[in-house]
């Protein structure tokens, strides 16, 4: 005879307001094999854990369900208490009485009787559960950081401060990212590289961090401690033992190519590095645009080389590395302006995007911190600037705030009026979001000190006429339409998911929301972790960040890389999958369905009829399998059986809520 | 490619010259055009401020002869296009509105066929490298600001053809027959409707700047496919021109009609001397009234 506990939570009043917590107490009381059965306030708290451990020792106990939050909220917090009073943390269940019943009913009579029957389900499964162990996996100590930007430089400098070995891997032939894009940065007007090239400086020298830049990863497989990571290393052309940095290539490579750096607005040669202060300092070549590549004529880098480090045999070579622990960082794409048909980007030359103008105010830009009109590279004495391109709207862009655009825009209308004399700086905008310490101070600056003009009200139209930029738009504080003529117009386009951030999501197996942003494994309280253990998310990749926010992050992402790390093994979690080998055909078919790649088939042999024969079954890898259920659904010899979700749990449950 | 063809009232009216150029263009563009029998007013502005079932029924039973036939629809102008548009859609898009359409109109109508306005099959099934092919007199050194006006494309989702805020198809064709099209900013800018009428001093302050634009951007003349833009644009030019001290001389074609004089017709069998800003010597000045070698039967 089994001897069940029964715990009601009132979660204060979210439960109770909506649900009769003590009659359900008193009703499954009643219920068959159940020894005991209670209410309290807040059964999370101190005094209530303490009320379970007591009342396990008291009523002799050995199995409990907890009726309150959802099991995402508090199942690890009971499961401790089971271990406390004694018995096998997975002989507890929890039923849902707050989200799935309290919390979208209004009518107390019914959501009494819901609850109730919620808990007669989770008595009837708990009956039927067993004791489950953990077991352990060891963990390597290497992490590897995908993405070279402010916050996988930064993630992986506090990571390799703590001890540990860090790999950057970085697709373009620098570190840097978006951040060395940016000239100056709110709200301290302090210059961007000026901050970012030490930090990138020290991730160079720092003993522990490699550098692995023109590089990709290609697959991953493996778990958490355990990742074996194949990077593609692309091929530079360019031997990075020999390679001084002089220069020399470039200086005298006869191929120009529009800068992707500089938004098109510069030029880079075909052998370059994006940027002078790069790290490593050492080119790659365009394949694409190089003229050896092209024609096979030329060949002037490698005459000119004093080092012999141009090697235009090099080839694409793969590498495979294990890691304990991943940290995702592959930053933002800009959106796509042109959609703005009626802005007329891309027609018109003098309509650019905020980080067009970034590269235009950099000192070392392409027009030396000049700002330029594209067009005939006049100095524009009116500029305007349209806000939420691309975010807030949901007819033609994204619904959600691109968060940096309000305060990057108020501090290049800050500089048009700084280092324009007479000119004039227009903003429009819908709201003025400026959350962060020191901003909205910032953006009063702009308005009182640097005389900015704010226009509450979207541009419906931009063209060109007499030599001017018409913008047309509505003042919605005065009710009326207003046109502008602007000799430039500068965009403040929505950050986007990275192009590939879906692909790159699939390999690792973590998951992204519909807009392509990696998603966090708790909006609030887990921000940094994804679903997949030892996959961890820093800067813009999990959803539009400024810049301290992406380095907050990215510290953040390192701490819980350091704490699994500072561990020789972990435990695993005991609710995966089991094969009952005697019944397994080795179809295979729960392979392919797998998403962790956590089944392959394996070689048994028994014997039959006194004869020994060799057959493949399914065996799982329980470090990789996630607990999912999919492999259980697809089998069809009702080989595999998830524990703490058997099909005999589940079924136990249907009969209770139907019978 | 046989299609019903819907004209509408101003092309046997006010805009003429667009019902006489477009079945002479279609039929060099081998499109076989089988005009709707008994086909009734679209409703155009005067139904849709009445009443909503009146706007959709009037074209409904138009859709609905063609419907029988098994064709498709197309219509020149622009104003007509609309309404109809209208009506495929609220009928596609609702079974009670079908219903309550098809009881009105006695018919059976279910929107299987589709409309398309003129310049669609024009840009989308012939397209500017057929009509390359086709031209016998390039429309050499003529500069054009093409105006689409607002009805032709627009609700984006209804019209369901060409960018709605950089519409480019009567630039494309023009460039084939060898006209020069400019960049202007008024593309789809409204040309006021029927405002110059009821109240001009509104209707007149509309479009101005549409002829100082095109002026400005160095346009000879407009080309339009709606014949509204084109009595707006044609009747009022004089008038806005002297309320601003100035002459804008600057003629007003329906795409049908330079086309088909690209394709080596007569101006006259299009329409051309009917204009009100004579167009002809401008036609003439750029050497575009000469007869066509062997000529068109």
């Amino acid at each position: 005879m089994k001897r069940v506990g029964v715990f009601i939570c009132h979660c204060g009043t979210n439960i109770a307001q909506t649900v009769d917590c003590e009659k359900v107490a008193k009703m499954a009381g009643g219920l068959p094999q159940v020894a005991f059965s209670t209410d309290y306030k807040y059964m999370c708290s101190e005094p209530g854990q303490q009320v379970i451990i007591n009342a396990v020792k008291e009523h002799r106990l050995d199995r409990v369900v907890v009726a309150s939050c959802s099991p995402r909220m508090h199942e690890p917090t009971f499961r401790k208490t089971l271990e406390k009073a004694g018995l096998n943390p997975y002989l507890l269940e929890m039923a849902n009485i707050r989200e799935q019943c309290s919390w979208v009913h209004q009518d107390k009579e019914k959501g009494t009787a819901k609850a109730f029957d919620l808990v007669k389900m989770a008595v009837a499964k708990v009956l039927k559960n067993e004791p489950l162990s953990r077991s352990s996996i060891p963990i390597h100590k290497r992490a590897l950081v995908i993405g070279g930007g402010i916050a996988g430089i930064q993630a992986a400098l506090d990571i390799a401060d703590a001890g540990y070995v860090v790999d950057i891997v970085e697709k373009e032939p620098t570190i840097g990212g978006r951040m060395a894009q940016i000239d100056k940065t709110f709200p301290t007007m302090d210059c961007s590289a000026c901050i970012l090239t030490p930090k990138m400086v020290d991730a160079a020298s720092n003993p522990n961090i490699n550098l692995l830049t023109y590089c990709e990863v290609e697959k991953v497989d493996g778990y958490v401690g355990n990742f074996d990571v194949t990077i593609r290393h692309k091929a530079r052309s360019v031997d990075m033992n020999k390679c001084t940095g002089c220069g020399t290539c470039w200086e005298k490579c006869p191929t120009r190519v529009a800068s992707e750096f500089d938004m098109g607005l510069g030029t880079r040669k075909a052998i370059y590095t994006p940027f002078p202060q790069a790290v490593p300092n050492k080119p790659v070549i365009d394949r694409e645009n190089c003229l050896y590549f092209k024609t096979g004529k030329c060949g002037v880098c490698q005459k000119v080389c004093p080092t012999g480090a141009v090697d235009y045999t090099q080839e694409d070579r793969l590498e495979t590395v294990r890691y304990g622990a991943i940290v995702v960082a592959t930053g933002f794409d800009l959106f796509d302006e042109s959609v703005y048909g009626e802005y007329g980007y891309g027609r018109y030359p003098d309509i650019i995007s905020g980080l067009h103008f970034e590269r235009m105010i950099n000192a070392s830009g392409p027009t030396m911190g000049k700002i330029k009109r594209p067009s005939d590279h006049t100095e524009p004495k009116t500029v305007v600037f349209v806000k939420c391109v691309g975010s807030r709207d949901e007819a033609k862009g994204k619904p959600y705030c691109s968060k940096t655009c309000c305060m990057y825009t108020a501090k290049h209308a800050t500089l048009v009026r700084e280092k324009i004399k007479d000119s004039q700086a227009i903003v429009f905008y819908m709201d003025v979001r400026t959350p962060g310490k020191n901003y909205d101070e910032f953006y009063q600056r702009a308005v009182n000190e640097y005389g900015v003009q704010y226009v509450r009200g979207r541009v419906s139209k931009i063209y060109q006429s007499h030599g001017k930029l018409i913008v047309r738009g509505e003042d919605t504080l005065l009710g009326r339409p207003v046109e502008v003529e602007a000799d430039m117009v500068v965009l403040a386009t929505a950050m986007v998911a990275r192009g590939d951030a879906g692909e790159l999501a699939r390999k690792l197996g973590i998951s992204y929301d519909q807009h392509d942003f990696f998603t966090e494994a708790h909006p609030k309280l887990r921000p940094v972790e994804t679903h997949t253990a030892g996959v961890y998310l820093a800067g813009t990749c999990q959803g539009p960040k400024d810049i301290p926010d992406s380095v907050a992050q990215a510290s953040a992402a390192a701490a819980k890389v350091c704490a699994l790390l500072s561990r020789e093994e972990m435990p695993t979690e005991p609710v995966v999958s089991a094969v009952n080998e005697a019944v397994c055909s080795g179809c295979g078919l729960c392979i392919s369905i797998c998403p962790y790649k956590a089944i392959e088939l394996k070689t048994i042999s028994e014997r039959v009829h006194g004869k020994t024969r060799e057959r493949q079954v399914a065996s799982v890898n329980t470090g990789l399998c996630q607990g999912c259920g999919a492999c259980t659904v697809a089998c069809r010899s009702g080989a595999l059986n998830l524990k703490g979700f058997t099909n005999e749990q589940i079924l136990a449950e249907v009969d209770a809520l139907c019978l | 490619m046989k299609l019903a063809y819907y004209p509408g009232c101003s092309l046997s009216s006010t805009g003429i010259e667009f019902g006489m150029s477009a079945p002479v263009l279609a039929k060099a563009l081998g499109l076989e055009l089988w005009e709707i029998p008994e086909w009734n007013c679209c409703g155009s502005s005067s139904a849709h401020v009445t009443d909503h079932n009146l706007a959709l029924a009037l074209p409904a039973r138009n859709l609905a002869i063609a419907e029988e036939a098994g064709l498709d629809v197309v219509v020149p102008c622009a104003a007509c296009y609309a309404r109809l548009k209208a009506a495929e859609a609220a009928v596609r898009s609702s079974r009670r509105t079908k219903e309550e359409i098809e009881k009105i109109i006695d018919r059976k109508y279910e929107a299987k066929i589709t409309v398309r306005s003129l310049l669609d099959i024009i840009y989308t099934e012939i397209g500017p490298a057929k009509i390359r092919e086709k031209v016998l007199r390039p429309l050499e050194g003529l500069r054009v600001a093409a105006y689409y006006g607002c009805l032709l494309v627009r609700p984006p989702k209804v019209a369901q053809f060409e960018d709605p805020e950089n519409p480019v198809s009567m630039d494309r064709l023009l460039s084939a027959a060898g006209a020069e099209p400019v960049d202007w900013g008024y593309k789809t800018e409204c040309c006021g409707g029927g405002h110059p009428t009821i109240s001009p001093e509104f209707g007149l302050k509309i479009l101005k700047p549409i002829y100082e634009e095109a002026r400005y951007a160095g346009a000879d003349c407009f080309v339009t496919a709606c014949p509204m833009c084109f009595t707006n644009l044609d009747m009022r030019q004089k008038e806005v021109g002297k309320q601003h001290g100035t002459v804008y001389n600057l003629p007003v074609f329906y795409i049908t009609e330079l086309l088909g004089l690209a394709l080596g017709f007569e101006a006259r069998e299009l329409g051309i001397n009917r204009h009100l800003v004579n167009a002809l010597p401008l036609l003439k000045h750029k050497g575009l009234l000469h007869p066509v070698k062997g000529g068109r039967e």
